[in-house]
């Protein structure tokens, strides 16, 4: 359990989707502009990551990995299929996404108004891809899978609601007029990277 | 007087919209309203707010509650030279003029490159020239080591003020505080010029470290103490014959930035801030609040020594005071809300603690808290702002 704990604070603050990786840059940086739509396309993200995660795990322990698919035949011991991970990992996130989608413009139209055509691009948010990847080579088990993915979500999501409070402060500010937009987003980022160092090495 | 005004009229038209220097309007007018008071005022008839505290004099305010820092913190870079010299008994002029004599020169270096950066940006931009620099200038030698290579200073000065601050639209607008921003820059980029044990004490050319002396921070040897796993109280009582007792920590009389050491000449900045209600008492008091409780918690755990470390140690070590008192009040990147104010500032508290004693990369931990909290700040007030509107909402139901 504190096993657990410790991945989720690690995988929340010193290993930041964002800040660490630079992953989810995209819609990160395209969805921030009013706190209540970066809420609802962080949740979002939270839920996906926490099912495709788990998801791509079955998967790449039950088809892809060497050996994995024992459980059918003997014969198959020898069969690696892991050359097809990126292309399996991709499909399912996409097709996970596209459930949400539907889900999310049944039950909640106004959210779903909100989030437009970024909801779709959550199938391509290289932070969602780039979790599953990760899982591979660190050999989380399904709990660990679980956590890791639901808690890089939280990061990815605590990141991105800064952001959106800071640039509605931002509104009232005398921005040059080149910087105006983007630019001034990717030096903000970028300052709030600095800020997030305060957790780059610290080992629990 | 007089003489001096009517040379201000008598330039005045050259710099009006048609003259000559039109480009340079605003440095005229930084001239002008520096020297006399600014000759916009709001009209008598009708005006709500009848005080006459601007920018100019908010800002002085803060640079008066320095002043007790600057001193003893130049001082004291003069004690520590004697005393790592093995001198200790010299004069009190004799290491206020060495302070002098290496701080000053930072001082100069901040507020020149600072300032002409400044003074660039507002020809360029058109905006008028406002006193926020001041403070930031005086700002930055504080929190640096004596010994910093001054074209470091210049650089980082500039880069804080171009990056954290001109390109949001100046005084005002930043999101981080741009001393602190100037500091974490020089402190990733030239990690040696401003961390370790040596950089604290200046040792002039062919002078020599008397053995039993360490130029190392309290800070530093805990987190040493820490990882070898010895108390941290009994293995820094052993150092320079005592210095990191409780007391002469709480005075100031130890290793470390120019103005950070002393937690007494804080508090009295402290007391000139709060008096004049130019800094929020209830930031600075919910840093020290924060900071006792995360010492406290980490008491409970005792899991490494430095978590043994008693709580009240972590209120002067290191920065903190510094810190709570004239990074985390400055009233841009702070949170804006009242009761944001004490989330603000207590979580400041116990990420610093969080940090010094996590973070062995890090011994000091109020620099990167304080910056942590200027990113969360507008998402505190956001949410507080919604959870007062949600309460009146529900009070108004007809």
């Amino acid at each position: 359990m504190e096993h657990l704990i410790n991945l989720g604070i690690k995988s929340i603050f010193i290993e930041n989707m964002v800040f660490a990786y630079f992953l989810g840059m995209c819609s990160y940086l395209a969805v921030s502009k009013k706190v209540s739509t970066a809420t609802g396309l962080g949740a979002a993200v939270i839920f996906v990551l926490g099912i495709t995660v788990p998801a791509n795990w079955l998967i790449y322990e039950l088809i892809l990995k060497e050996g994995a698919l024992t459980w059918i035949s003997d014969d198959f011991a020898t069969i690696d299929l892991s050359f097809l991970q990126y292309i399996m990992f991709i499909a399912i996130i996409a097709s996970i996404v596209q459930l949400v989608e539907m889900l999310i413009e049944k039950f909640f139209p106004a959210l779903y108004g909100s989030l437009g055509i970024f909801l779709p691009l959550i199938a391509v948010n290289c932070a969602i891809l780039g979790s599953a990847l990760f899982m591979v080579p660190r050999g989380y088990s399904l709990g660990e899978a679980t956590v890791f993915g639901i808690t890089s979500g939280i990061g990815w999501f605590l990141a991105i609601i800064a952001l959106a409070a800071i640039r509605e402060k931002l509104k009232y500010s005398n921005v040059p007029a080149p910087l105006r937009g983007l630019g001034i987003t990717f030096i903000i980022t970028g300052l709030m990277g600095l800020a997030f160092m305060s957790f780059m090495g610290i080992s629990i | 007087m007089k003489f001096l005004h009517d040379l201000f009229e008598k330039q005045r038209p050259l710099f009006e919209k048609g003259g000559k220097f039109e480009k340079y309007y605003y440095l005229f007018e930084a001239q002008e309203t520096f020297v006399f008071t600014p000759p916009s005022v709001t009209k008598p008839k009708g005006a709500q707010i009848k005080d006459a505290v601007d920018l100019k004099r908010l800002m002085i305010t803060v640079l008066i509650a320095m002043i007790p820092c600057l001193i003893f913190g130049l001082w004291n870079a003069g004690h520590q030279h004697f005393l790592a010299i093995g001198e200790a008994e010299a004069s009190f002029m004799d290491k206020m003029l060495l302070g002098l004599r290496y701080g000053l020169p930072i001082i100069i270096v901040s507020y020149l490159s600072g300032g002409l950066v400044e003074m660039l940006f507002t020809v360029l931009r058109k905006h008028p020239l406002t006193e926020g620099f001041l403070v930031t200038g005086m700002l930055i030698p504080l929190v640096l080591p004596i010994t910093i290579p001054l074209w470091q200073v210049a650089f980082a000065t500039i880069f804080a003020v171009v990056i954290a601050k001109e390109v949001f639209g100046g005084v005002g607008m930043n999101i981080l505080n741009v001393a602190l921003t100037a500091r974490a820059f020089l402190y990733f980029a030239y990690p040696a010029e401003i961390s370790g044990d040596t950089v604290w004490t200046f040792i002039g050319e062919g002078q020599q470290m008397v053995d039993g002396f360490t130029g190392a921070t309290f800070l530093g040897l805990a987190a040493g103490a820490s990882t070898e796993g010895v108390n941290v109280l009994d293995a820094v009582a052993s150092w320079n014959g005592g210095m990191y007792e409780f007391n002469s920590l709480f005075l100031g009389t130890i290793p470390g930035s120019i103005g950070e050491t002393s937690a007494l000449m804080c508090l009295i900045g402290a007391l000139v801030l709060i008096l004049t209600r130019v800094g929020s008492w209830k930031i600075i008091f919910s840093v020290f609040v924060g900071a006792y409780v995360g010492g406290l918690i980490f008491n409970a755990f005792g899991a490494n020594t430095f978590m043994q470390l008693p709580a009240h140690y972590h209120l002067v070590i290191g920065g903190l005071a510094f810190g709570a008192v004239f990074m985390a009040t400055d009233p841009v990147t702070a949170s804006q809300t009242e009761k944001g104010k004490w989330i603000y500032g207590f979580l400041i508290g116990i990420l610093t603690v969080i940090i010094r004693v996590f973070n062995p990369a890090y011994p000091e931990g109020i620099m990167l808290a304080i910056l942590l909290m200027n990113v969360f700040a507008p998402l505190i007030d956001f949410y507080v702002i919604k959870a007062n509107k949600t309460r009146r909402l529900q009070r108004a139901t007809v």
